[in-house]
């Protein structure tokens, strides 16, 4: 479908093609076995400036937005979830500063991360707060110039990888959420270090760690807008980056159908390729059709986004939630099309199935987003 | 250091089939891409830039649309880019081409090293980049893996030779063909791309050159082909049987009548 | 000069325009139109059953093209030794030459090469031009192309041959170009039209797709360069005399832009083998690791690549790397040979774009006979040693 996408939006998904066609697809298999880091592709994505397209062109960005980073994100997850991931959560680590970062705190991170030569992570989760971030135990206590931070984030991805980090952590636990703050905090600092890399189900070439805070005393100026703001920081960036996770979804389940469809062309039995079977057409053709569904979905509310809309939460929400729903559905499907095959790691499907299962989780699992959806219903409903 | 790599575009080849009915060449959905060589040849120019500085110019003759392979380049990192177009270059064979080019690259002046791909992937004659060399009276050196040094007036290369290989050192300015081996060609940027779809493309007639009508394409071409055809087409699943040296014969006498061996 | 399309005679049935490979041609109105992509190719004169496409040639000949008489190759040799290249120029070269009523002559460059000359005569050469001289010990296309072009202009031959190799391809168009003569590349046929006489060269193009017939009608010599292993050896017969006429080489005279520094051999054992154009793959019809010297023995005497199926490198018989298929690496050889392997779908895909594919199997409803151009059903412990053997005596 035309989705009227100007031409250097074009160029945006052309080139992210490509770079998924002959980079990533060629090691994809090998970068999920081995679980390896794809530091290559990444000098990559950076050497063909697709690391700063939402970031404004002032710090060396390419001045884009959501749109465009759903654009590369989809085409990338189309050859491997995984790879997509490592560089999308490096969005994800980038939009607190951007949104919220003052004007020396952009000029000093962003430059970097536009042009690829570092990658961000985003620290939220932890292990007795993960859907409910209410829940964070990681303190950062004021001691003169700086904030000094105790605690431990779990499964954030691009621990270790990452240069740049964003950390929600408590500055006063009496006020609940409202007593959480966002801080910049940088590799290599000291009293900041790295758990175990997790192993995982899918997108197992990106890395997923613990990061440890032990007395790291951080400066005061790399404290994102005030105290007390964290989770509004957290929530904002997650409307922002949800869509990002729908893009991916959909890429994940794009390059299942292209799978499943171009087997059930070669595939015969009883004579016939099995594409002739109306079983095999009718599984294909929900699998395209939810796949362009979600598609339209993601485009519109990225394009919404990046519009400067106010309230976002609620279209966001359901395009992370449709699209990750529908592309677990899909990629189990791809599966069942090429029967014994799929279920090999002979052929990708198995590995799209395994990736997809993570999109109906992570940035808040498909049942909170339901959660926020409904509430803002109710909100919208009760205020007229 | 100014450098110039001229380029050709060519049909995406393993897509150009014959249609064994009508013998006619099927060419629905054949793309036009930069002769992969030549990717080499530009890369290889970019890298030379980024190390000594200067500029690369690409240079090609062809349609008008040839411009789309030009401003390819330039989203590879091309600086400029000239193209040679005319109706009357057209039925150039080798000779003729390279004659072109040659006085493109005069127009162009002052270069110092001119990079070709080791041959084109459509016609794989590999006669154009010595011819041009030629033209200019200039050194040339063929199958290049390694630029192992460059200054102002030397160049130290490798050259692919069939047994091996030979440390090669000539003047400078010069022309070199390169062989895959020499790099790994980048894939364009961003703001390549972008630039390439605003760069002006310098466009060159027969009058821009100066030079007569019977001086170029097919006037000045010495070849004339006369026939074209489908190479015998591919038994399909022929079985062969006998005893194990009658079919060992019967298949070492197909396959040398198949030059594959 | 131009291409014209009779409009009386154009009845716009579109023929042409699949025809033209540079999709230059176009129906307006009622009649074809050929716009300015068009090179003059001739492929929609080929096609078309009107006969409305003409290209008009108004090329003529220039001076007497009667005074080139004779054939020559050129004899390529390193340190002294001639290459066998030079021999199946002289094979070829003999047959053009008996055909026009012309001499035979073989040009041999080289530093203390007057052994190799006698031999040139010995595998047919009427004469051999000799240039013997230091500066030539080594390559450079500076002076090869001098001296050749030389001796070309001081006794007019009428055909020039040389090998495809990486010197002939290197220095040849040079030579081509100071003559201002016509040059084929990669000649795989070479006839002589019983009536014009003209050399017809023969040589694949879109990467051998479609072939193409070219001729050099106006300009002397016709030359052509024609790829190893194409052409038949001639023979030796150590009883033939010829005579050797010596150039002498003013060394002083020639430019030499390029010096040579080093000569490094490399001699790989391994081919690439996505690059390969010959791959002997083995499959578990092999049944042991050990088996794959088989694989390797007809490999090596092809000149060819080690391929295996994926369950050979499941089972650790043979490294990844060997792998064809789905996961393993996708190749286009000329030549594929199958053994043992049945052809399971993921192997398939990854070598079914092979020119030439032999398939052997002991099983006959192995699915690798679908897409072999030559099966064999029988036991590749018999046929493939056979093979090899085979081969051994016939590539030497």
């Amino acid at each position: 479908m035309d989705y009227f996408l100007t031409e250097e939006q074009q160029m945006i998904r052309d080139l992210a093609r490509q770079i998924a066609q002959e980079k990533i697809v060629p090691v994809r298999a090998e970068l999920d076995e081995k679980e390896e880091f794809p530091w290559e592709i990444m000098k990559v994505l950076a050497e063909s400036d697709m690391c700063g397209l939402y970031i404004p062109e002032v710090y060396g960005g390419m001045g884009g937005g959501c749109f465009e980073l759903c654009l590369a994100t989809e085409e990338i997850s189309r050859a491997c979830g995984g790879v997509a991931v490592c560089y999308a959560a490096s969005g994800l680590g980038t939009y607190p500063i951007l949104l919220f970062g003052n004007e020396a705190q952009k000029q000093k991170y962003l430059p970097d991360i536009a042009s690829g030569k570092k990658l961000a992570a985003f620290g939220l989760t932890e292990s007795e707060a993960g859907s409910d971030a209410g829940g964070i135990q990681t303190t950062a206590v004021a001691d003169g110039d700086h904030y000094v931070l105790n605690g431990t984030k779990q499964w954030i991805t691009n621990g270790g990888e990452a240069d740049t980090y964003t950390v929600v952590a408590m500055t006063d636990k009496v006020k609940g959420s409202r007593g959480a703050s966002t801080f910049i905090v940088e590799k290599g600092w000291e009293g900041f270090s790295f758990g175990k890399k997790e192993k995982k189900m899918g997108i197992r070439c990106s890395s997923t760690t613990e990061l440890i805070f032990r007395n790291c005393r951080v400066p005061k100026e790399n404290l994102l807008a005030r105290e007390g703001m964290g989770f509004i920081v957290a929530m904002k960036t997650l409307d922002c980056t949800r869509p990002g996770i729908g893009a991916q979804a959909v890429g994940i389940a794009q390059g299942a159908l292209d799978e499943a469809l171009s087997y059930a062309r070669r595939r015969v039995q009883f004579g016939k390729p099995i594409s002739s079977f109306q079983a095999i057409q009718h599984m294909l053709a929900d699998m395209a059709t939810q796949i362009e569904a979600a598609r339209a979905l993601v485009y519109a509310t990225a394009r919404h986004v990046d519009s400067g809309a106010r309230n976002v939460s609620k279209v966001s929400a359901m395009c992370k939630l449709f699209a990750a729903d529908m592309c677990m559905k899909v990629t189990t499907d791809a599966v069942q099309i090429l029967g014994g095959y799929g279920y090999m790691r002979e052929y990708p499907v198995e590995k799209m199935m395994r990736d997809a299962k993570i999109t109906q989780i992570y940035e808040g699992t498909n049942q909170i987003q339901r959660n926020v959806i409904a509430l803002q219903l109710i909100k919208e409903s009760a205020s007229k | 250091m100014k450098i110039i790599v001229c380029i050709k575009q060519v049909p995406a080849t393993t897509q150009v089939k014959i249609n064994p009915e009508t013998n006619t060449l099927v060419r629905e959905g054949v793309e036009s891409i930069i002769n992969p060589y030549d990717a080499y040849a530009i890369e290889e120019g970019v890298r030379l830039r980024e190390r000594c500085g200067g500029t690369v110019t690409v240079l090609t003759m062809g349609p008008p649309q040839a411009e789309t392979a030009l401003r390819e380049a330039i989203s590879l990192g091309a600086d400029e880019a000239v193209l040679l177009s005319d109706r009357a270059f057209a039925g150039s064979d080798t000779w003729a081409t390279s004659y072109t080019l040659a006085q493109g690259i005069k127009k162009i002046g002052d270069f110092d090293l001119i990079v070709c791909g080791k041959q084109a992937i459509d016609g794989d004659t590999a006669q154009v980049g010595p011819g041009i060399a030629e033209f200019l009276d200039i050194p040339f050196v063929a199958y290049i893996r390694k630029i192992e040094e460059i200054d102002d007036s030397l160049l130290r290369v490798e050259r692919l030779m069939d047994e091996g290989y030979e440390v090669i050192e000539s003047k400078l300015p010069a022309l070199i063909t390169v062989v895959k081996e020499i790099n790994e060609p980048r894939l364009p940027s961003l703001r390549g791309k972008l630039n390439a779809k605003k760069a002006e493309i310098t466009s060159w007639n027969l009058k821009d050159l100066g030079v007569t009508e019977d001086s170029v394409g097919l006037p000045a071409s010495p070849t004339k082909v006369v026939k074209i055809f489908t190479p015998p087409p591919r038994g399909s699943g022929e079985t062969l049987t006998g005893s194990t040296p009658e079919i060992v014969d019967k298949l070492v006498a197909q396959l040398k009548q198949d030059r594959v061996v | 000069m131009s291409i014209k399309v009779l409009a009386e005679k154009c009845i716009a049935c579109e023929v042409c325009i699949p025809a033209c490979p540079y999709g230059a041609i176009s129906i307006e109105g009622e009649v074809a139109v050929i716009g300015d992509e068009c090179t003059l190719c001739g492929s929609c004169v080929e096609v078309c059953a009107t006969e409305a496409i003409m290209i008009i040639d108004e090329r003529e000949a220039k001076g007497d093209l009667s005074s080139y008489r004779g054939v020559w190759i050129f004899a390529e040799q390193r340190r002294g030794q001639v290459s066998s290249v030079a021999y199946e120029l002289l094979g070829e070269g003999r047959k053009l030459a008996d055909k026009l009523g012309q001499p035979l002559a073989a040009v041999l460059l080289g530093n203390n090469v007057q052994e190799a000359a006698q031999q040139l005569i010995y595998y047919g050469a009427d004469e051999v031009y000799l240039a013997d001289d230091p500066v030539l010990e080594d390559f450079h296309d500076d002076s090869y192309a001098q001296v050749l072009t030389e001796l070309i202009n001081e006794y007019k031959p009428n055909i020039v041959l040389t090998g495809a190799t990486a010197i002939g391809r290197s220095f040849i168009p040079k030579v081509a170009v100071k003559l201002h003569t016509g040059l084929t590349a990669d000649c795989t046929q070479l006839e002589i039209n019983p009536e014009s006489k003209l050399l017809e060269q023969t040589r694949p193009a879109f990467g051998g797709n479609i072939m193409a017939t070219i001729l050099c009608p106006y300009n002397r010599p016709q030359m052509a360069t024609v790829r190893h292993k194409v052409m038949k050896q001639a023979v030796c017969d150590k009883s033939r005399k010829g005579k050797i006429i010596t150039k002498e080489i003013d060394a002083g005279k020639l430019t030499l832009r390029t010096r040579l520094i080093e000569l490094v051999e490399e001699i790989t054992d391994t081919v690439n083998l996505t690059e390969a154009d010959i791959i002997v793959s083995g499959g578990r019809g092999l049944g042991k690791p050990e088996n794959f010297k088989l694989i390797e023995d007809l490999a090596k005497v092809l000149g060819g690549a080690v391929g295996a199926s994926r369950p050979t490198v499941d089972a650790g018989w043979i490294p990844y790397s060997h792998q064809v298929g789905q996961t393993g690496k996708t190749v286009c050889p000329k030549l594929y040979i199958a053994c043992g392997i049945s052809g399971a779908i993921q192997h398939l895909a990854g070598m079914q774009s092979s020119d030439v594919i032999v398939a052997i199997n002991t099983d006959p409803e192995a699915p690798i006979f679908n897409v072999a151009t030559y099966g064999i059903v029988g036991d590749l412990f018999d046929i493939v040693p056979a093979l090899t053997q085979r081969f051994k005596e016939v590539l030497g």
